[in-house]
């Protein structure tokens, strides 16, 4: 065998290895997909959505509270982590540049946004559970806060850093002060790249369970009291799942379900705003 | 006016900026705070203790450490050699019609929360694994393989950015001697992309050894080192998931609170290593 016919044959065995490998990993993550899409139909009907939580074996449990829980343990979290997360990113950008302190918040928030999110709900607990003596709304929306920050702080940075320093200066030489600058210039040209930062970063956090499993901890009928414990659709479905009662478990694959097709969602209209600007 | 509103505004940004790197400390120094109790109960022996027993006030971490490294080991064998297939399809193989369908579809994955991916472990690959090798199908070895399968779309999709930046002119001058894609890869990619691709899989393992969810269904959480892989165990963040919130006294909250205490510096270390030694960042727009 020629060195030739020896590479061509490495060559042959290496692409189909890969492609096998591409195949493997592409066909567990469909099985996956399916699964949830196929279990997640079956256990959806309009009563998901009118009832609420019922005992196990009573055929007309919902998921409402959940639901509503859910929404509103994100509306707290996003209401205060989506502007302080824009404000910190548009210092980072139009204020900090490539200074010392700029770079090392950048560097902590990347490490951050990768750091295990059960451990912002150990925090959370010990400031927030411990001192008032009880699981809240409260304490989940402020775990979700901590881990969206530094999501939404980076992509605003990255985002505002796209506009080009030339529109700044036209701005400056017709004698506008920075903040001007800032809100009526560089976040209008960023407006796209900043609303998919957020959408991200929103659907980062919706998926999380683990923070929320001592924070807001749960509660099996409808509560919107932010000071007391309160369901979250992923809260639901990991107790759901991990019961034994086929009627709730039914229930935790329909919150799957909606809570995937949500974030899938999210994360698709993301893309949709930035392939719009590219478009432009 | 518009001079006040203009520092205002500056100093205001800036105070929520410096207010990011005041709440990470903040995090630290209130896990360390509570984890004093433990440390002082049982100092360094937390670290190399296997009696994980509440009711006796005993608290060893070993199991949970050991359970941890064992499974993102066991997922990370599984996860690195699909990742590169799967990367190496991506942006040497597969037909541009192709490419960008798989390769948004693996992005969408890597955003599925992890809590599906735990429930897909639980309900359908538990039974699997129990035909197999017996036993309750709850395992170190489900653990492994279901955390493999989660950590796969997001190790693939970075591996694959990581191969991209290699320069096309590069990549043809290769083809133009004669290359063929195999030579490309291992010649060509490979040595431009080694710091990405290699920060990638550390970026990987630091997510995967902080991964709560996708575990928490399979494993079981029962504090015992076994060299079967087959026998229930328990990770770090097992066990915080499971016990958190029913501890009871203060040392086990104490306990519970070094374990994430630890778990935090593993996987800020590992971050860290990614980030500043393999991935400088790269800014976009420049």
């Amino acid at each position: 065998m020629t060195h030739t016919q020896k590479r061509i044959i490495t060559n042959k065995i290496v692409m189909f290895l890969s492609t096998l490998s591409a195949l493997v990993g592409i066909s567990f993550l469909l099985w996956i997909l399916s699964i949830l899409v196929i279990n997640g139909i079956d256990a959806l009907s309009m009563t998901i959505f009118t009832n609420g939580g019922a005992p196990p074996g009573n055929e007309n449990g919902g998921l409402k509270h959940a639901l509503i829980g859910q929404l509103m343990l994100f509306a707290y979290a996003s209401l205060f982590g989506v502007p302080l997360g824009i404000l910190a990113g548009t210092y980072l950008s139009e204020y900090g540049l490539k200074s010392k302190l700029a770079e090392t918040i950048r560097d902590i928030s990347d490490i951050m946004m990768s750091a295990p999110s059960i451990v912002i709900g150990a925090f959370v607990y010990a400031i927030v559970v411990a001192p008032s003596g009880q699981f809240s709304g409260w304490a989940g929306s402020i775990a979700l806060m901590i881990i969206m920050l530094p999501i939404i702080l980076r992509t605003t940075d990255d985002m505002l850093q796209l506009v080009p320093s030339t529109l700044r200066e036209a701005a400056f030489a017709l004698g506008a002060p920075k903040y001007k600058v800032i809100i009526q210039v560089v976040y209008r040209g960023a407006k796209a790249g900043v609303l998919t930062g957020v959408l991200l970063g929103v659907a980062r956090v919706a998926g999380e369970t683990a923070p929320l499993l001592f924070t807001s901890f749960n509660d099996n009928f409808l509560n919107t009291d932010m000071s007391q414990p309160m369901a979250s659709l992923t809260v639901t479905m990991y107790n759901y799942a991990t019961s034994p009662y086929e009627d709730w478990q039914k229930l935790g694959w329909a919150a799957a379900f909606i809570l995937s097709m949500f974030i899938l969602t999210l994360n698709i209209l993301g893309r949709l705003f930035l392939l719009k600007k590219r478009g432009k | 006016m518009s001079a006040i509103i203009d520092k205002i505004f500056a100093n205001a940004t800036k105070f929520i900026a410096i207010g990011v790197l005041l709440l990470v400390a903040w995090i630290f120094t209130v896990l360390f705070e509570h984890s004093l109790e433990s440390i002082e109960a049982f100092g360094f022996s937390f670290l190399t203790e296997t009696k994980w027993a509440p009711n006796l006030e005993k608290f060893g971490a070993l199991p949970a450490i050991y359970g941890s490294v064992v499974s993102t080991f066991l997922a990370m064998i599984l996860a690195v050699p699909l990742a590169i297939g799967v990367a190496i399809f991506l942006s040497e193989i597969a037909h541009s019609k192709i490419k960008t369908p798989v390769g948004v579809s693996i992005e969408l994955l890597a955003a599925i929360p992890s809590v599906i991916y735990g429930m897909w472990g639980l309900f359908y690959f538990v039974p699997i694994i129990r035909d197999i090798f017996g036993g309750i199908g709850i395992s170190m070895l489900t653990a492994g393989i279901v955390l493999s399968i989660m950590i796969l779309p997001f190790m693939a999709a970075v591996t694959r950015d990581a191969m991209n930046t290699t320069p096309d002119i590069l990549k043809e001058s290769a083809y133009a001697l004669g290359g063929t894609k195999w030579d490309v890869v291992k010649d060509i990619i490979i040595p431009y992309a080694k710091a990405g691709i290699i920060g990638s899989f550390i970026l990987a393992l630091g997510r995967a050894i902080g991964e709560t969810m996708a575990v928490t269904f399979v494993m079981g959480n029962v504090h015992k080192i076994s060299a079967d892989l087959t026998q229930p165990a328990t990770s770090i963040p097992v066990t915080l998931a499971n016990e958190f919130a029913e501890a009871d006294s203060g040392l086990y909250y104490s306990s519970l609170f070094e374990l994430s205490l630890l778990l935090l510096v593993i996987s800020f270390t590992i971050i860290s290593i990614a980030k500043f030694y393999f991935l400088r960042r790269k800014r976009i727009g420049q």
